[in-house]
């Protein structure tokens, strides 16, 4: 008999308990907007932030508020924001593809008794927390001699939900094929060494050093020194050099590479030639 | 008013749940990676155990007028589950700000064994409603407390250079050991 009252009650409470959530489940019923399942949809659901959102759900929210444009997100693509923009009925604007870039060439190699013999050299050695951001406090600028360049403590491979950066010879290296520009990696960078670039269009300066020459020459032996060579040398006036470094204006720059020839340092690379990120062959002027 | 201060020091130091009483691991190592989130994993936690305490307080009246006690873990499951469905779907009709800050994390807590811990530790101890509370509130602050002090150190640990073998979890679990030593600490405190 008691066991049946044990049931009987227990039975009951459960009863009621699902009555109570059946009608909770009504009455606390929110609406949502069905398109945001939709964008939510259309997301790559990688949650990156490159969007400057929390997150994809953060997001698609944002657009059907109204209060962010579709296309934002870089990993997504052109694909994306169509799909976004037919769900939203407004039109989108072509999205290009940007992937990251570390414009900074001094990566390490070493002869055979382990001298430094090209790269950026180090003024210590540094053996704390394996982090860029902890690394960059230390002895005023950190471990490296130059102020710019990648400290190569890898917080950007961390921080990549697409394991398309690693570091190679001390420097941070993309892999454009897996990049997808959400720009994860320059947020967290404390040298803001890394930039967007679109793959197709990259000649690029592949330095960050705002140092004077001779400075700049000290520090590593891939930097540049703001000579104005490539400057001369553009066709379409694309290049300027500002604070020491040269900069490419990329409204004007048709891609045409002559810049990368002449650069004495090599370190302007140039897309047509070479994937980004492996050193290209330093380059002789003509005698 | 003592009995209150009692239960309040005991559940927050010398009988912590987690660190002491090794309730609610789950959530400690798995939700215990970044301080913030920690934090809401802990407000979430405090809010179910005090709701939950009372709402186990008045269930249990019901099981000792039938002679049900030997019901209760089974009674008390059911009604923390329940309870946490319907507060995660009210959080989000009427309060979205602590539903986006607590809502991840609710559904977590459903079967949180610090929740049914706290319940019958309440009824074990025979505490009346107010003492439940009470001591709800102050298990789940102990919680918060136990989770965001390892959430503290294993972020700067996740950042040190140690041996390979011991990457990720199992230097989190040492260091977790460590701290329920640390714990061990307020056993002999005296309160009144």
């Amino acid at each position: 008999m008691d066991i049946l009252i044990a049931i009987a009650i227990l039975g009951g409470l459960g009863l009621v308990f699902g009555l109570v959530l059946a009608a909770a489940s009504k009455v606390f019923y929110v609406e949502t907007d069905p398109r945001l399942d939709q964008l939510n949809a259309c997301l790559p659901g990688a949650n990156c932030g490159g969007c400057g959102f929390a997150g994809c759900g953060a997001y698609a929210e944002a657009v059907l508020k109204g209060e962010a444009p579709v296309g934002k997100c870089a990993s997504g693509g052109n694909e994306c924001a169509q799909a976004m923009a037919a769900i939203m009925g407004v039109q989108a604007e072509a999205v290009t593809r940007k992937v990251a870039m570390v414009r900074c060439s001094g990566a390490r190699t070493f002869d055979a008794e382990g001298n430094l013999t090209k790269g950026a050299k180090m003024k210590a050695n540094y053996e704390g927390f394996h982090d860029c951001l902890a690394a960059s406090k230390v002895g005023g600028s950190g471990p490296l001699s130059c102020k710019y360049g990648c400290l190569g403590y890898g917080s950007c491979t961390r921080v990549c939900k697409y394991g398309a950066i690693s570091v190679k010879n001390g420097v941070a290296v993309v892999d454009e094929d897996l990049c997808v520009g959400c720009m994860a990696c320059a947020q967290v960078c404390p040298r803001k060494v890394i930039t967007a670039v679109e793959p197709d269009r990259n000649v690029v300066i592949a330095c960050n050093s705002l140092a004077k020459g001779a400075v700049t020459n000290r520090a590593c032996t891939i930097g540049c020194i703001g000579c104005g060579k490539c400057m001369k040398t553009c066709p379409k006036g694309a290049i300027t050099i500002t604070n020491n470094l040269a900069q490419i204006d990329y409204t004007k720059c048709d891609n045409c590479g002559q810049c990368a020839s002449v650069c004495p340092k090599g370190l302007i690379k140039d897309s047509k030639v070479e994937k980004l990120g492996e050193p290209k062959p330093v380059i002789t002027p003509a005698q | 008013m003592e009995a209150i201060i009692g239960i309040i020091l005991s559940a927050l130091l010398s009988q912590n749940f987690i660190l002491v009483k090794f309730y609610g691991i789950c959530p400690f190592m798995g939700v215990s990676k970044k301080i913030d989130t920690a934090v809401g994993m802990g407000m979430a936690v405090t809010f179910v155990m005090a709701l939950a305490s009372a709402a186990c307080y008045l269930i249990n009246l019901l099981l000792v007028a039938l002679g049900l006690e030997y019901m209760q873990t089974v009674a008390f499951i059911l009604v923390i589950a329940a309870l946490v469905q319907v507060v995660e779907m009210f959080l989000k009709k009427f309060v979205p700000a602590l539903y986006k800050a607590l809502g991840v994390f609710l559904p977590l807590i459903t079967t949180n064994c610090a929740v049914l811990g706290v319940v019958l530790v309440n009824v074990q101890a025979g505490y009346n409603f107010l003492l439940s509370v009470v001591n709800g509130a102050a298990g789940g602050l102990g919680f918060t407390l136990a989770i965001v002090l390892f959430a503290s150190v294993r972020e700067r640990v996740d950042k040190t250079d140690c041996p390979e073998c011991f990457k990720g979890f199992p230097i989190a679990l040492i260091a977790a050991g460590l701290l329920a030593l640390a714990f061990m600490g307020f056993s002999g405190l005296k309160i009144f």
